[in-house]
């Protein structure tokens, strides 16, 4: 079987249709996408980078399309709140696939552009036709599936020499009555001395309901740029996420992108950075809390291809129940790139019999005067420091929730929103506590007790 | 601060050493019979029949040829295999007057070959504590000091004669670890394999003498695939040795062998290698493909397997020997230093599948990447859900002395459960510059610092070589080094 067959299927029925609401732009790329797509199979488990990963059976199932762009009637704006508290946010709103924008959005006006792409091809064409799509690739099948089904997407583009001011929040919201997949897209443009941060955080509001959110992100940053990109999943069990996030580094950038998973069903994360000027830095961090039957995989590649650049990559998972979790990160320096520094580092604790870890760091090194390192451990709370705290009175469960705080503090460290780092430090606990509730943003609070 | 500069000497030995001769690389003039070229069905039952073995080895062969009719060969390695016609090669060489009259008498110009190689195959003339199997081309010459180790009932002749003299236990065991469904090499050999040695140490013997086994490639256009079997029955012990080389040839020749090792409670088998096939000339022409299947099942408890390579030759080198940890607290250990230079390529590591409770494995691999060549690390430690307690520690490190090599390490990690512990470092860096400084400021020419370091960087592995590898491959490795100044 084929899931990707439903998919194409509907579009060749619904072509013309979808090309009608769509941006020219668009279009353009989507005849290309549904060539890719001719004989394209989504990987099975156990197939190269997808060994623990079965996307073919994520897609499989029956999702629902919106390809009439059907509008949602709820205000998310009104029913969802995502606050973080002393960050004053520039707040957007992704109702399943519809942007809204926010009262709050208004904050940074004149210096940042937030729009759809349906208005930035009218207002920024020139920046639209460089950017979109030249960072994603095609030839994989999900990537392509988005490109072959987007009907809109979120721009964000910061002209050169411009520091945003507040950080942007997106709010990516599923809330609809029915089985549903929807591609979102973001092209993010960061000028040459620009600087932005920019939180985005995925949230299901019907718990009943199998979402799938493939979602692609192409990120631009320009000579001496500093982007800071934080990704936060708190969904359901029954919700799905394919994510490729692209991004290309000119000199002197500087990038922080930080993935955290605290409630999801499936996630499957690829981050692809090519660090294409000389003085660039990277910094790749993940962290990961899963139970029940939660599945996360990310898949990191860092190609650097100047010399004197720097990343730096560290996931960390917390497996309990029969959680699976797996890692795969490569680092490539390319041939004439010498003075790079490149560690990439993943730790796990496995908390259950049941629960499974499967890593694979890379390294693929064409120059020699290089400094790259990896590590990988996966283990279990020290039983010593467990002992210490008991000793101490500090109950069994207590003990091995602060052990697994302190085991995934240094990627929260590495936030650099203080306002940010407080609140995850915060969802943290409550989240090994088990009181982490999914609606916790809803302003409806109708299943808080 | 000035950076300290590039010391132009380094240029210069880079060339020497490139240009330095591979001292192995002799063709012998002896008379040989060889089989025409080419692969099919008829073939295998041909070298069977000249091989005299019975019906099951024969049934045995057929089926992995035509299993490996199926097959494809693998492209997952970071190494270029070309494709190779399989119809080109002659699949079996055996030196005519290899075994004249009994197994004392051999060609004497097949000793002098051995002794050219430093493999004298006259007992009075070894270094003590070493018995030697030397096999040329497709068959065994001589194995010496047999009847010495037959008195403790430690079996160590060419599989071959063990075959004819032994069938219930090679029939026992061959295929067991590495099926011929294995992959596409592997069936390869298990069709056509011509010689290897069998080894089999009975219950409670620990064997008093290092067994070593030297294979040689003489013949033109042919390929070799022997097949070594080892068992360590209940509380036996025995550490063997395994040597290569080859003369040097424009052509590449195909080296696939197949190694099964065996290893029951409490047993014990040390397997070490000095790989020295001829790597091919400075512009990467010529030189051994060696892809080979090495496998060990530790199928009793507290029993241990130690694998250590020394891999500086081949022209491609693909090949991971690895440990089935089934019985509980059972060991494996890889020690691996792995050197190329200018355009070998070798994709080595290891798979420590763990199956057993309480099972523990140590993975050390040095890598050593000069000239334009490619050096990859790839390894598996797989911890099975019911293998509970068990320990792994990978240090993968890479060492690049030129900046066109390259140095890569593929490393995949799966933990089944709660009570496992796995870590995985790995780092890949050229050679300290202030390290050379610090021996060039006491008067060391940075030739001889850069031998130092990195022989300090390989000490670790080294240490774990019975001694008379170990010396030779210390040579080996310096030969190689001298020139490798980046």
């Amino acid at each position: 079987m084929n899931a990707l067959k439903q998919y194409i299927d509907l579009f060749d029925q619904n072509s013309s249709l979808i090309e009608e609401q769509s941006p020219a732009l668009l279009n353009t790329l989507r005849r290309v996408a549904r060539e890719h797509l001719q004989d394209a199979q989504l990987p099975r488990k156990g197939s190269e980078d997808y060994e623990a990963t079965d996307l073919e059976a994520v897609f499989a199932h029956d999702y629902g399309v919106n390809v009439n762009r059907l509008p949602f009637e709820a205000d998310p704006a009104n029913t969802f709140h995502c606050d973080v508290p002393n960050m004053s946010t520039c707040m957007y709103y992704n109702s399943n696939d519809t942007f809204h924008s926010s009262a709050t959005a208004e904050r940074n006006i004149g210096q940042v552009v937030v729009e759809p792409f349906s208005m930035a091809a009218v207002d920024y064409p020139e920046v639209m036709s460089d950017h979109y799509g030249k960072l994603a690739n095609l030839s994989d099948p999900t990537v392509a599936l988005n490109t072959l089904l987007l009907q809109d997407g979120l721009f964000i583009y910061v002209p050169d020499g411009v520091v945003a001011e507040r950080p942007i929040q997106l709010v990516n919201i599923f809330n609809a009555a029915l089985d549903m997949m929807v591609q979102r897209r973001l092209l993010i443009i960061v000028g040459k001395n620009a600087a932005i941060k920019l939180l985005a955080c995925d949230h299901t509001q019907s718990p009943d309901y199998h979402y799938l959110n493939n979602q692609v992100v192409e990120i631009v940053a320009m000579q001496g740029s500093t982007v800071d990109f934080y990704d936060m999943e708190e969904s359901t069990p029954l919700t799905s996420r394919v994510s490729s996030i692209y991004v290309e580094q000119h000199e002197g950038s500087n990038v922080l992108i930080d993935g955290i998973t605290l409630v999801n069903g499936f996630t499957r994360n690829n981050y692809h950075v090519e660090v294409n000027g000389e003085h660039a830095e990277t910094q790749l961090l993940g962290m990961t809390i899963a139970s029940g039957n939660q599945h996360v995989d990310s898949h990191t590649f860092i190609s650097h291809n100047a010399p004197h650049c720097h990343s730096n990559e560290m996931f960390k998972y917390v497996l309990n129940d029969n959680a699976v979790g797996a890692f795969a990160g490569k680092i490539l320096v390319k041939p004439n790139c010498p003075r790079v520094e490149a560690y990439q580092g993943n730790r796990n604790l496995c908390g259950a019999p049941t629960a499974k870890m499967y890593t694979k760091p890379q390294l693929e090194i064409y120059t020699d005067d290089v400094m790259c390192s990896h590590g990988s451990a996966v283990g279990q709370l020290d039983e010593e420091a467990l002992f210490y705290m008991r000793t101490r009175g500090i109950g069994i469960d207590e003990a091995r929730r602060l052990l697994m705080q302190a085991f995934v503090a240094d990627v929260i460290d590495g936030v650099r929103l203080d306002a940010l780092k407080d609140r995850l430090h915060y969802l943290v606990e409550k989240r090994f506590a088990g009181t982490l509730s999914n609606c916790a943003g809803c302003l409806q609070a109708c299943r808080k007790s | 601060m000035k950076e300290i500069e590039k010391p132009e000497k380094g240029n210069k030995i880079i060339e020497e050493a490139a240009q330095a001769e591979y001292k192995y690389g002799f063709v012998t003039d002896i008379e040989t019979d060889v089989i025409p070229k080419g692969l099919d069905e008829d073939v295998v039952r041909r070298i069977s029949a000249l091989k005299g073995e019975p019906e099951w080895l024969l049934e045995f062969r057929l089926k992995a040829y035509r299993h490996w009719l199926t097959l494809k060969a693998p492209t997952w390695g970071h190494v270029h295999v070309p494709e190779i016609d399989y119809q080109a090669i002659s699949y079996y060489a055996a030196p005519r007057q290899a075994k004249k009259g009994g197994p004392e008498d051999i060609d004497p110009e097949l000793k002098k070959t051995f002794d050219k190689l430093g493999i004298p195959l006259e007992e009075q003339l070894r270094l003590s504590g070493m018995a030697v199997d030397a096999v040329m081309d497709s068959v065994s010459v001589k194995t010496t000091y047999r009847d010495r180790l037959a008195e403790l009932g430690v079996i160590f002749c060419s599989i071959s004669e063990a075959v004819k003299d032994y069938p219930d236990l090679v029939r026992k065991y061959l295929g067991k670890v590495v099926p011929y469904t294995d992959n596409f090499y592997a069936a390869l050999n298990s069709a056509v394999f011509s010689d290897g040695s069998f080894v089999y140490i009975p219950k409670g013997v620990r064997c008093p003498m290092e067994l070593s086994t030297y294979f040689r490639i003489n013949t033109a256009q042919t390929g070799q695939f022997e097949r070594t079997l080892i068992v360590a029955d209940d509380d036996a012990y025995v550490s063997y040795l395994e040597g290569c080389t080859a003369p040097m040839r424009d052509e590449n020749q195909l080296h696939a062998a197949i190694v099964e090792i065996v290893v029951e409670d409490r047993a014990e088998v040390k397997y070490s290698t000095v790989q020295n096939w001829y790597p091919g000339d400075k512009d990467g022409k010529g030189g051994i493909y060696n892809l080979v299947t090495k496998r060990g099942l530790c199928r009793g408890d507290h029993s241990k397997l130690s694998w250590t390579q020394v891999e500086t030759g081949s022209a491609i080198t693909w090949k991971y020997p690895s440990c089935v940890l089934k019985g509980d607290h059972s060991i494996g250990e890889f020690y691996s230093v792995a050197l190329t230079n200018n355009w070998q390529e070798a994709d080595t590591g290891t798979k420590m599948i763990h199956l057993g409770k309480n099972s523990t494995s140590t993975i050390v691999s040095k890598g050593i990447s000069a000239g334009h060549s490619q050096n990859s690390y790839r390894g598996m430690v797989k911890i099975a859900p019911k293998a509970t307690g068990c320990r792994n520690f990978t240090q993968c490190d890479s060492l690049l002395l030129s900046d066109t090599s390259g140095a890569h390490t593929f490393p995949v990690i799966e933990v089944g459960n709660d009570t496992s512990v796995v870590e995985h470092e790995a780092t890949t860096s050229k050679i300290n510059e202030d390290q050379i400084f610090y021996c060039n400021q006491r008067g060391i020419p940075t030739e001889d610092a850069v031998g130092l370091i990195v022989n300090g960087y390989a000490k670790e592995v080294m240490a774990k070589l019975p001694m008379e590898f170990a010396v030779e491959a210390q040579k080996l490795l310096s030969v190689s080094l001298e020139g490798a100044v980046g």
